[in-house]
This record gives C-alpha cells, sequence and structure tokens, in this order.
C-alpha cells in the first residue's frame, strides 16, 4: 500500500472538537493536517465593551478544563495596565489555586486521556476493570486537586472567588489546614504516579524543538517571569506580540501560532521541565532522575512522565504554601482603572497563555487577544505527525491510526481553548 | 451479557467549553459506580469506545451555531429516547449568544483573517429551539450532584429532584446573610434560578446569573433596586448579559436599559 490515507474524523480522549488528516502517496508523507473543527465562539469580539473586572469571569468561560489559567492570565493583564501589584500572601494564594488545577489537570489526563494509549485500552473505566487500585488513585489525586479549587474558588469548574486585585473571600488558616493530610498522600501518590508512568513503553521519538516557556528567577513558573526558549528568546511578557504572530489556516478554526523569526515552537510541561529543571524541588528532581529522565526531555511520548513530575511538584508546593500561609488583612488589593494596555501570561497546565487587554479610562475593554497553548502547539503536532508517520510508514492501518491518535493526545490539546481549536484524518489515494 | 441490560448513555458536544461534561469526570467519588451501572455508549472526551445508537440517554451539551450543527442535533435527536441538555449553552445558547445582539459579520474579521473559511450562523441558540428536550440541567458549569441526581433517577425510574426555586431560597436555608441588604452589593439572586447553593453570597459576592432566569423573575424590579445601588444602565445591561444572556427574560431586562 503505497498510497493511502489515515483519517480519525472526531478524536477521542481530547478536550473538544478535532481530527487527524495524514495522505501518504508513493510512500511518503505529503499532508498531514490536524482538523479543528470545533465551531468558533467569538471570544475577543464579544470581550469588546465589557468591563475589566468582568474577564476573568467570562474567559474562563473559553475552557471548562482549565478556568483558573484563563482567571490568572487575565486578572495578571488587567493589573499590569492599571499599575496595581499583587503580592504577598494574595500571590501566594493564587499560585496555590494554580496547584490545585495542575494536579487536577494532569492526572486526568495522564491517567483518564493518556494512559489507555499506552496500555492498550479505550478508556480509564476498562483499565478499572483490570487494575482497580490505579483507577482509584488516579480519582483520589484529582479530587485533591479539585477540593483545591473548590476552597479556594468556590467550585472546580469555573471557580468564582478570583477577582482582579485578589479574591473574594480569603481562606481561614484553619480552612486551608484541611488540605494537609490530603496533599501529603496525594504527593506520595504523585510519586506513585511518576514510577508507574517510567514503566510504560516509549516509541524512539526525539525531536529537535524549540521548548517555549516562563522562566521566573526564584521559582517554577505560573503567572510570571520571562518568556524564554532554549534557542536564545527571551523577553517580557509585554513583549510577546513582537515576536510571535497568529495565522489563518483553512482546515482550522483556531488560529496558528509562530515564531516570527523561527516558526514552529513547543509549549507545555516538555518545554517548562526542559526550561525550569533547576527550579523543581529536590523531590520532584529525584523522582524525574528516577524515572529515567535528564533535565530535558525532547519526547513527546515521555510528557505523560513529565506532567507527573509537575504533579509532584505542585503537591509539594501546595504544602508549601500552606505552611507559610498566614490570612491577609483584605481578600484583595484596590485596582483602579486607567487608559492603558495591559498583558499577562500564565502556565496552563497545556502551556503558555497569553492575554492583552486595551482599557479606556473607565476600564471598558476596547479590545482583547488570547492565545492558548493549544493555538501554540498545532503546528508542533502536526510536525510531530508528519516525522512519526514517515519513519513507520509500514504499520498497519489501524495500529498506525492509534498511535497517531497517541502522539496528538501528547500534548493533552485543548480545543475548546483554540477555538477560538482537533479532528484527525490520515489519507492515501 | 450484563451490559445489554444497562442503559446506553451518550455525550454529545456542541459549541461549548467542555466543562459541562468534564463535571461527570469529576463526580470522583462516584464515577465507577455510575459506570458501573450505566453503559456509557458515546462520550468521546473520556473513551475511544463507540456504540451504535439508539441510546437510552442523551447528554448534550453546547449550543447550535453553525449550519453543521443545526443538522447534527436532529440526528442526536432521532438516535435518542430520553434528551437531557446539560448547562448554559445548551439551555440558553451560553456565553457565545453575546454575538446575537451584534451582527457576527462583524465580529469573524475581529479573530479570524479569512473569514471566507469560517461557517458560522448569525445566532447562537438553545438545543430546544431546534428540537424537543425532555429535561434540563441548567447552570455555567452545572451542579455536578444535578448530573448524579439525574442518571440516579433514571436508573430509577423516577423524576429527578432538581431545584426549581431562586438563589435567593437558598441563601436563606444555608443561612448567608444577604449581601445586597446588608453590603449593597448588586445581586442577581432574586431572579436567578437556584442550583449553586448560593455560591457566591457566601463568598461575599453578588451572584452573577450562571443558573439563568427562575420561573417567573421580576427583573423590572430588581433593575430598580440596582439602580438605588447607583449601578449605571450599562452595567445592568452587563449584569443580564453573560452566560444566559439570550434566556428570554435576561434578554429583555437588557434590552430594557440599553440606550
Amino acid at each position: 500500500m503505497k498510497n493511502r490515507t489515515i483519517k480519525v474524523d472526531y478524536l477521542a480522549r481530547v478536550e473538544g472538537e478535532g481530527g487527524i488528516f495524514v495522505r501518504i502517496k508513493n510512500g511518503a508523507v505529503t499532508d498531514v493536517k490536524l482538523r479543528i473543527f470545533e465551531p468558533p465562539r467569538f471570544f475577543e469580539a464579544f470581550m469588546r465593551g465589557r468591563n475589566f473586572t468582568e474577564a476573568p469571569d467570562i474567559t474562563a468561560r473559553i475552557c471548562g478544563i482549565c478556568p483558573v489559567a484563563y482567571q490568572m492570565s487575565s486578572v495578571h493583564a488587567m493589573e499590569q495596565a492599571c499599575g496595581a501589584v499583587v503580592d504577598g500572601q494574595l500571590r501566594a494564594l493564587r499560585r496555590l489555586i494554580y496547584c490545585g488545577e495542575w494536579i487536577e489537570s494532569h492526572t486526568l489526563h495522564v491517567y483518564m486521556l493518556h494512559a489507555p494509549d499506552f496500555l492498550g485500552y479505550q478508556d480509564a473505566i476498562q483499565i478499572a476493570q483490570d487494575h482497580p487500585e490505579v483507577v482509584k488513585r488516579a480519582l483520589r489525586l484529582k479530587k485533591i486537586g479539585n477540593d483545591i479549587v473548590n476552597l479556594l474558588g468556590g467550585r472546580e469548574i469555573h471557580p468564582i472567588n478570583v477577582r482582579v486585585g485578589g479574591f473574594y473571600k480569603a481562606p481561614t488558616k484553619a480552612e486551608l489546614q484541611t488540605l494537609v493530610d490530603p496533599l501529603k498522600w496525594a504527593l506520595d501518590a504523585a510519586l506513585e504516579t511518576v514510577r508507574f508512568t517510567a514503566t510504560l513503553k516509549f516509541p524512539d521519538f526525539e525531536q529537535d524543538y524549540e521548548f517555549v516557556s516562563l522562566r521566573h528567577p526564584d521559582e517554577y513558573p505560573y503567572c510570571e517571569g520571562r518568556i524564554v526558549s532554549n534557542k536564545g528568546l527571551d523577553i517580557a511578557i509585554s513583549e510577546y506580540l513582537d515576536h510571535f504572530e497568529e495565522q489563518h489556516v483553512e482546515h482550522s478554526t483556531s488560529l496558528h501560532s509562530v515564531l516570527k523569526e523561527r516558526g514552529v515552537y513547543h509549549v507545555g510541561p516538555l518545554a517548562r521541565y526542559s526550561l525550569n529543571f533547576d527550579k523543581l524541588p529536590k523531590v520532584a528532581q529525584r523522582a524525574a532522575k528516577a524515572a529515567g529522565l535528564g533535565k530535558t526531555c525532547t519526547n513527546p511520548f515521555k510528557s505523560i512522565i513529565v506532567r507527573a513530575v509537575e504533579t509532584v511538584f505542585a503537591c509539594h508546593e501546595a504544602l508549601r504554601i500552606i505552611a507559610d500561609y498566614k490570612m491577609p488583612d483584605q481578600p484583595y488589593v484596590k485596582v483602579t482603572p486607567k487608559a492603558a494596555v495591559g498583558h499577562g501570561a500564565s502556565e496552563a497546565p497545556r502551556g503558555l497563555l497569553y492575554h492583552r487587554y486595551r482599557l479606556d479610562s473607565q476600564g471598558v475593554i476596547q479590545d482583547a487577544r488570547i492565545v492558548p497553548p493549544t493555538s501554540q502547539n498545532q503546528k508542533v503536532m502536526e510536525s510531530d505527525l508528519y516525522h512519526y508517520v514517515s519513519d513507520r510508514i509500514k504499520l498497519p492501518q489501524d495500529k498506525l491510526t492509534w498511535q497517531c491518535e497517541q502522539a496528538i493526545r501528547n500534548y493533552d490539546p485543548c480545543i475548546s481553548c483554540s477555538c477560538h481549536f482537533l479532528k484527525l484524518h490520515i489519507e492515501g489515494d | 451479557m450484563a451490559d445489554k441490560q444497562k442503559p446506553k448513555v451518550a455525550v454529545w458536544k456542541f459549541a461549548s467549553c467542555d466543562g459541562c461534561q468534564l463535571s461527570l469526570l469529576d463526580c470522583e467519588d462516584e464515577l465507577l459506580a455510575v459506570a458501573g451501572a450505566i453503559d456509557i455508549a458515546n462520550f468521546p472526551e473520556a473513551s475511544r469506545r463507540v456504540v451504535k445508537g439508539p441510546y437510552d440517554v442523551s447528554l448534550v451539551e453546547g449550543s447550535i451555531t453553525t449550519p453543521h450543527d443545526a443538522e447534527r442535533i436532529h440526528k442526536v435527536r432521532r438516535a435518542s429516547k430520553f434528551l437531557v441538555t446539560i448547562g448554559a449553552c445548551a439551555t440558553a445558547g451560553g456565553i457565545q449568544a453575546l454575538r446575537n445582539f451584534k451582527d457576527v459579520k462583524d465580529f469573524i474579521p475581529i479573530v479570524y483573517a479569512h473569514p471566507e473559511y469560517i461557517d458560522t450562523l448569525g445566532k447562537s441558540t438553545a438545543i430546544a429551539d431546534h428540537i424537543h428536550v425532555d429535561f434540563e440541567l441548567r447552570g455555567c458549569p452545572i451542579n455536578k450532584y444535578h448530573l448524579v441526581e439525574l442518571v440516579s433517577a433514571l436508573l430509577n425510574g423516577r423524576k429527578p429532584n432538581i431545584p426549581t426555586g431562586s438563589v435567593c431560597m437558598e441563601c436563606k436555608r444555608r443561612d448567608t446573610v444577604c449581601v445586597m441588604v446588608a453590603a449593597g452589593t448588586p445581586c442577581l439572586g432574586p431572579v436567578t434560578q437556584a442550583g449553586c447553593n448560593a455560591l457566591c453570597p457566601s463568598y461575599n459576592r453578588g451572584c452573577f446569573g450562571c443558573f439563568g432566569p427562575k420561573e417567573t423573575p421580576n427583573t423590572n424590579s430588581l433593575s430598580e433596586w440596582w439602580q438605588k445601588l447607583q449601578v449605571t444602565n450599562d452595567d445592568i445591561v452587563r449584569a443580564y448579559r453573560s452566560f444566559n444572556a439570550y434566556a428570554d427574560p435576561f434578554r429583555k431586562a437588557s434590552e430594557a436599559y440599553e440606550k
């Protein structure tokens, strides 16, 4: 079969609607498309005319899986525009709620969306039939992540307690203390997750990526720092649009993002880990080494181990924040609007999430730009598919199709996010 | 086979953020029990496995925004015995229904460089505008315990027990002091359907309407109260125009204060 097509019409175990299309002609891959047919929702358009205080609540609705990321990027952008600084315990609480989202989202992806590919199951429910202890561990770990978001945010999906300037209500020390014992269990479960993912079989697939993520002088990045890459990029968050641009292609309702100078790049756990290994706590570094990872990781299939390592970090960081917590006098700092442009970026579980808003003197949004991680990863996902299929062109159709799906799921793509974004077809005539 | 007797449940997605279907996976304590009692026959976000219809129950998330989806929803209806819409997108058009107040042609070029690639309808509409819906769960997002109650009720052949009063009733029941009376904080609680257990007031903020209009809401009176709290007409319009903007009572209430 020299000519054939690999097609997946509706890619499962990803968030949102997309498909894969790969065309093979005369034994070579000639076309690769990650098709995104998620209906566009036009967030940037209807953000115009809204109050700056509404951005965290409205942009959270871009994604039910990582609403905290949208809330964090938007509040940072608004505070930057208005010249407000949120630090101390309020800043720590923001990191804490982000820890909760990482634990929940990473655990969901590791065990329920990605692991079934490695183990040859259709879903986690099937895994539970053969290995109930694995899925029970996953659900309990995921729940502890959600419990953090619940306590701080009011609910796990579309939290209601985040506002420009801080929170509507700050938790008491005693309330946070209830999370300590579950988090100690979670840290052990996360370490067990690293050991579990290290036993999986990985294809030999090392790629020369340009990794892009935030980097902060003192900590593993969540909301602050500079945007850096392993190929020389080192810019302030406010310079993002000078270096990146979004392109609109026919086969996707999600815009493709590229580095103006060098094109395709890679955001997400692999990028964060490879650019910030030195900022991980010792317990996470040791777990990564024991799992066979170096200080960088360029095999996207091993992102499942990296997510587990980042879950170790998030549990450790949450425990640290709670131990140091003192309830602040005020749950928020007052932010007075002014006519200005503000930029915010944070590390969503899937990678860098950039927001930019222009406000008038009353704080009414004049225009908005939102660049989600999955739009930034579309080109690298297509590039991975091209290289992966090119080296495995002789594999039987059903096996190759499943492996193509897995290659996309490496990125934990969030298509609802990017549309403002996925469908899989592999084609041979 | 035991599976043959379990009700077949399918989950469908239209324009949405995936949050409401994620609520099912967020039922960590109940998920394995639920999965044991039903046959999850079509749930792409969680499984590659697809069992052909017809389905005993379909859970539909998202609103109708494209010509293709306006066709697809009829296929889902034909394949489903009992169809439940879940969340503000499916029950009211969602936040993306903000386009309904503008001309969508003005929206596309703001986001997309090549408008000719984009196939979209002028309005984002609720599922019930297109097909018969048997039951709806409100919320942005839905309350996951409502979902467990729904599945449990259907398995036992009874009507789901879902609250339909106002958020105010929930505040009273949980002893939350009224944020509007005590702190002068504008709150949509009096006109918003219960379901969240009055979450926002318990965090010292006013309700912002996630569960949509309650039955017979007195929005005129509430808007006048908001004016007494010095809320501008623009902000009254914005308050009604969020996740349930195109639910009739909220739409009319917002239009009454539009310039």
